[in-house]
């Protein structure tokens, strides 16, 4: 078992590993124990019990989009906090005031969005 | 090969994915718990048959049933990318256990970047609702799913932003450094955790692991009225238990632990007198507590509306959460503290 | 041992890579992106880039993809079954190409025969955010104008209507 670094990560891989075994084991348990009785009815999509009309993967409206990309922009700046939570206290004002600036450029952004009313659900 | 890899630290890795062993005991204890605690809440008995003693082998009975339920995947669903839905879930519920330590040493994998993982790995399991939703090819399943994924994104930055202010008081993004920083401040003889200086991250943590585990009063995605559990209308039995119920019970605990070693001080005990009880006691009493919280608010607060759902995210809980993180930093440059 | 892994981890990548642009159903190739995206972040793991590899994770699969699959929903054309192919191989064909044999060379020019060494016994977080909080200050604040720039213009083009 090597260990540090890449010890940490093998033992997160047969982490994973091990989990899928175990949803996939269950399923198979069930697959062996549980009934098969398909019926044409029991097969069809579920819409409250009228017959389904369309297709179920529809549109959808622009608005989530919008929320996506917000989320991506401010993910991306939520990144960059971390590094520098770790270093911030030895590089000490400068970097709190750098950090701040950076802050406040996308603040500014998030403000523009809700005075465009973007941030309202509409 | 394999001995090679795995050398003479097998008893150690076995021991490790023992924590995975004890995830779906526990999830199902804290399914019971949960319905007892919402029982009398409501003044009701909740379950008291099965098992005997307060009916506690309620949600083991419910394990069993799912297991021997008929499996039905819908004719006109996408049989690939709906069986791999469970998977997805319970993987990214199942990887924040990695980083909890329960003692110095007392911990799965210490990673350098412990803080940071577990936001990662926890952002994995949208990508398992959006495939439900779509593979499922049912409208009601649609709806939750884009409902869903909105949502957890709108809530994934104020936890993002409140664990950054938590990474800023220990300036550091390992977990155990994080408890570690949290036994600096000794008040008559009592550990002071980060929770008296973050208590604005703390209630942003606690509402936005709410909404990220869609319970309620977010839990819109799943409104058994309107849109038959979301995402997962199609679902049926043994999937169904772990796309929907064994996922989010695992996230529930995980995220405790989590905010419990974030804010309350993981595995540290609370007196220098009380020493002698082992860290992990410390830290299940702890997770307890976060628990014991969300199933409070649960049963207590009405479900919100969609529109008000995105308006709280951006327009409260991600300003002040940035707040918070400008008031953390400004308290760390203090000279006085 | 780490070589083996890169080796399994690259050919699934590349293999999902293909799948994704010879896929005819849109949700799947952006399925196969997320495999394709996953392989990068093990692959920047292997190179003990462990925070890079996380922000991979979190930031294409986590939102990125989110995005794409939001983008694929609201799209008018049928999502699914029917195939989307506005039938331009043979553009994309020798644009990627070209950019292959410009981008490939660069890379090799600058990056053979350097080494790092993988014997480390933990992440480089550190090292990180002091390269970036004090020598990349300026390039930083600029990624900050870049992401404002990005917003407004998605709000301007949300609200057009």
């Amino acid at each position: 078992m090597p260990d540090g670094y890449f010890g940490s990560y093998l033992t997160l891989a047969i982490y994973s590993l091990a989990m899928i075994g175990l949803v996939g084991g269950t399923l198979g348990l069930n697959r062996l124990v549980s009934p098969k009785v398909p019926g044409k009815e029991k097969m069809t999509t579920y819409e409250s019990g009228v017959d389904p009309i369309g297709s179920g993967q529809s549109q959808t409206t622009i608005r989530y989009y919008m929320f996506a990309l917000l989320f991506v922009i401010f993910d991306v700046e939520a990144v960059f906090l971390f590094p520098w939570a770790v270093v911030f206290e030895e590089i000490g004002v400068f970097a709190f005031v750098e950090m701040m600036i950076f802050v406040a450029i996308l603040a500014l952004g998030l403000l523009y969005a809700w005075r465009k009313k973007v941030l309202d659900w509409i | 090969m394999i001995a090679e890899i795995l050398g003479n630290g097998y008893v150690q890795l076995g021991m490790k994915l023992g924590v995975l062993m004890i995830l779906l005991p526990a999830t199902l204890a804290l399914g019971w718990v949960e319905l007892k605690i919402g029982a009398h809440m409501q003044a009701r008995m909740g379950p008291m048959y099965p098992g005997g003693f307060h009916g506690w082998a309620q949600t083991l009975a419910d394990g069993i049933k799912f297991v021997l339920k008929e499996n039905i995947i819908p004719k006109n669903a996408d049989k690939s990318v709906f069986s791999m839905v469970p998977y997805v879930t319970m993987l990214g519920a199942a990887l924040i256990y990695v980083v909890i330590p329960a003692g110095e040493n007392l911990v799965i994998e210490n990673l350098e970047v412990g803080v940071f993982y577990v936001l990662a790995a926890s952002s994995i399991g949208v990508i398992g609702v959006l495939m439900a939703g779509w593979a499922s090819a049912n409208k009601y399943s649609m709806m939750g799913a884009l409902r869903a994924a909105a949502q957890l994104i709108a809530y994934e930055l104020p936890l993002v932003l409140a664990a950054a202010a938590v990474a800023m008081m220990a300036g550091s993004l390992s977990l155990v450094d994080i408890v570690e920083g949290q036994k600096q401040i000794v008040l008559a003889g009592f550990y002071i955790p980060f929770l008296p200086f973050q208590i604005i991250g703390f209630v942003i943590f606690l509402i936005a692991a709410t909404a990220e585990m869609t319970r309620p009063p977010f839990d819109m995605p799943v409104a058994e009225a309107e849109l038959i559990t979301g995402a997962f209308t199609e679902y049926t039995g043994i999937r169904f238990a772990f796309s929907l119920f064994a996922a989010e019970y695992i996230t529930m605990i995980g995220l405790s632990a989590f905010g419990a070693t974030m804010f309350l001080g993981g595995y540290a005990p609370l007196h220098t007198a009380l020493e002698f009880i082992p860290g992990i006691v410390w830290l299940l009493a702890k997770t307890g507590t976060i628990l014991f919280l969300l199933i409070w608010i649960r049963w207590t607060f009405p479900r919100l509306r969609e529109d008000q759902l995105q308006k709280f995210a951006w327009k409260v809980l991600i300003p002040l959460s940035l707040v918070n993180i400008f008031i953390t930093g400004a308290l760390k440059l203090t000279p006085w503290i | 041992m780490q070589g083996l892994i890169f080796l399994v981890v690259a050919a699934t990548s590349g293999f999902a890579a293909v799948r994704l642009v010879t896929n005819k159903n849109l949700v799947h190739a952006a399925l196969y992106l997320v495999v394709t995206l996953m392989g990068m972040a093990i692959i920047f793991l292997l190179l003990t880039a462990e925070f890079v590899a996380w922000v991979q994770v979190l930031i294409y699969v986590g939102a990125v993809i989110v995005l794409l699959l939001f983008g694929l929903m609201l799209t008018r054309a049928q999502i699914g079954k029917t195939a989307l192919d506005r039938q331009q191989r043979w553009v994309a064909g020798p644009v990627a190409l070209v950019l292959f044999g410009v981008t490939a060379p660069v890379l090799w020019r600058f990056f053979d025969g350097r080494t790092i060494s993988l014997d480390r016994q933990s992440g480089n977080t550190e090292a990180l955010g002091t390269e970036i909080f004090t020598k990349f200050v300026l390039p930083f604040e600029v990624v900050s104008v870049l992401l404002l720039a990005a917003l407004v213009g998605a709000v301007f083009l949300a609200k057009k209507d």
